[in-house]
């Protein structure tokens, strides 16, 4: 029997490398049969090829690790390298959240998420690229330039943490960290057809990430299938002094083994369902409920009344935070500052207005307006009110069901450039994933089946503190599946 | 409007953005529709306990770390235009 480690150096054996999970590559190097060192080489390789310069890649990085720097077989994660979305801070590595304002940026510290992975035994791989600032469905939005999905090169791969989505979808990352405010970990999983997790507000620290919107913003795990996600979050979560919103979740994450889902109800909400939701996706999705069925979970019919509003509560609601949060970028203290001018406002003015992309620019004039005076009940108290509602529906909903389950995006990746012009078309993007985010609440998208040759993702969502039966459930969900994702390796 | 968040607009983007964030306000308006008087608005999703750390200092960024990334530097702080040239 041959095993990984002494057929890497061949082409096939290579092949045979990068096809393992991440828990299973951990497992080889935990037991001595591979070298995390060997594995850490072939995969920044191939991610550095990606990079290159003038090389017609994906585009799924921004920086990519020169050295070996800091890798270990040791600890839960054995040295299996970790790709990370650029807004996260990463010590002496470039870090300018797909910004232009940023450019350059290096910051003197690391994100609690990524140093806690680190000190697990993942290595820092490379960075990912996403929209600026994490605001966008398509990672369209970058300073650095679109990243493409690997599935077919002429779409996008959704968004924000699209970088991170396409990298673990095309073999260039084993496993990636993303961020999700309104669905950014989530729908960029269903577009690329892998594993994407956004979990509880407050179980991994923020601490380290750029900021978009901090009501909202949490960090989670996009991996190839569901027992990476849930290695990946058991090594991240936890209390961190450090961000105060931050939770010590109430029992410890474990690897999911269910196989069946025997008596688990299952709820399908009406408005998440029907209208927005394009027909090759609706078939899928109904087509996976049935599989759910035959292993044992009842569907119920539920409602979620007030999701209808929910993106209309929620591009109130970041953009406000955003407006706030986006005031750091001066020219101050770090990043760009506009040359030339003589007058303090105008420094401001200037530098924002060249450092910052379009998107960003309407959201933070978004956000200024609802916060403005005379403007601040209609739009910020109000949709603060309408997110109280969507939260009540969901505690409602979970009276009678263990889960919700919807179609993660409503449709599959769309073409590059198809929906730039129109903010709105965009935003339609997030109208599955939004109320989750308003709500808090954890909630994972699993690939489900192909719609004409591109991934649909199903996504199943829990009450608070539910990763470990949320996790279990989509891992019995993802055996049945048998979901194929190899034809999008690179 | 462009004024209050700091950013200088061309003119010729001043017609292009007031088109593009009337048409999000419109959808935006929808939450209008609803009946909410006796709803509390939400100031945090979940119940957060014991948020608060001891008040102890700490060391604080070097100085010069600080100062690293900075565009322009002068005496040991950050180098900005006069606020009223």
């Amino acid at each position: 029997m041959s095993d990984a480690s002494s057929s890497a150096s061949s082409p096939q054996g290579e092949r045979e490398l990068l096809k393992l999970t991440a828990a299973q590559a951990a497992r080889r190097i935990a037991a001595g049969e591979l070298s995390a060192l060997e594995l850490f080489d072939a995969y920044r390789e191939r991610a550095a090829t990606d990079h290159a310069v003038g090389h017609e890649g994906l585009n799924c990085f921004t920086w990519v690790a020169d050295e070996r720097a800091g890798v270990e077989d040791s600890g839960p994660l054995a040295g299996v390298p970790l790709a990370v979305k650029d807004l996260f801070c990463t010590e002496g590595v470039p870090s300018q959240s797909g910004s232009r304002i940023l450019q350059g940026y290096t910051p003197p510290y690391t994100a609690t998420a990524v140093a806690r992975l680190r000190d697990a035994g993942a290595p820092l791989l490379a960075k990912t690229n996403q929209d600026e600032f994490a605001m966008g469905s398509s990672t369209e939005n970058s300073a650095f330039g679109p990243t493409l999905n690997p599935w077919d090169r002429g779409r996008v791969p959704g968004g924000s943490s699209g970088g991170s989505a396409a990298a673990v979808a095309a073999g260039l990352a084993p496993w990636a960290l993303g961020t999700d405010t309104g669905g950014s970990i989530r729908q960029p999983a269903a577009l690329c057809g892998i594993v994407g997790l956004k979990p509880t507000y407050g179980s991994v620290s923020r601490y380290g990430m750029i900021a978009f919107a901090s009501s909202l913003d949490q960090a989670g795990p996009l991996t190839r299938d569901v027992t990476d996600a849930a290695l990946l979050l058991a090594h991240m979560v936890g209390r961190d002094p450090c961000d105060a919103t931050s939770l010590q979740l109430p029992e410890e994450i474990v690897l999911p083994s269910a196989q069946e889902l025997t008596g688990l109800r299952l709820g399908v909400p009406a408005e998440l369902h029907g209208e927005g939701i394009e027909t090759g996706v609706r078939e899928v999705f109904d087509g996976a409920c049935k599989r759910a069925e035959a292993l044992g979970a009842e569907l119920i019919d539920v409602e979620l009344p007030h999701a209808p509003y929910a993106l209309s509560a929620y591009y109130v609601l970041a953009p406000a935070e955003c407006s706030s949060n986006l005031a750091r970028f001066d020219g101050v203290r770090y990043g760009l500052r506009a040359p030339g001018a003589l007058e303090l406002l105008d420094m401001y003015t200037r530098t924002r207005h060249d450092g910052f992309g379009p998107e960003v620019r309407r959201r933070v004039m978004l956000g200024t307006y609802a916060l403005s005076s005379g403007y601040y009940d209609a739009y910020y108290a109000r949709a603060q009110r309408v997110r109280t509602k969507i939260a009540e529906d969901f505690a409602d909903a979970f009276k009678r069901v263990d889960f919700i389950v919807t179609p993660t995006a409503p449709t599959v990746a769309f073409k590059l450039g198809e929906k730039t012009a129109d903010p709105w078309a965009m935003y339609l993007n997030d109208l599955c994933t939004v109320p989750m985010s308003l709500a808090g609440i954890p909630a994972i998208s699993i690939p489900c089946g192909l719609s004409d040759g591109l991934p649909v993702g199903l996504q199943l969502a829990g009450p608070a503190f539910s990763e470990n039966r949320l996790l279990d459930a989509a891992y019995a969900l993802e055996q049945e599946f048998g979901f194929d994702g190899s034809a999008a390796h690179v | 409007m462009a004024q209050l968040a700091r950013l200088a607009l061309a003119e010729e983007e001043i017609e292009p953005m007031a088109r593009e964030l009337s048409a999000v306000l419109d959808h935006v308006a929808r939450i209008a529709e609803l009946d909410l008087e006796h709803v509390a608005p939400t100031s945090h999703v979940l119940d957060v306990t014991g948020a608060l750390r001891p008040d102890e200092p700490r060391p604080c960024l070097p100085r010069e770390l600080a100062l690293a990334q900075a565009p322009a530097v002068s005496n040991d702080g950050f180098l900005v235009p006069s606020p009223q040239a």
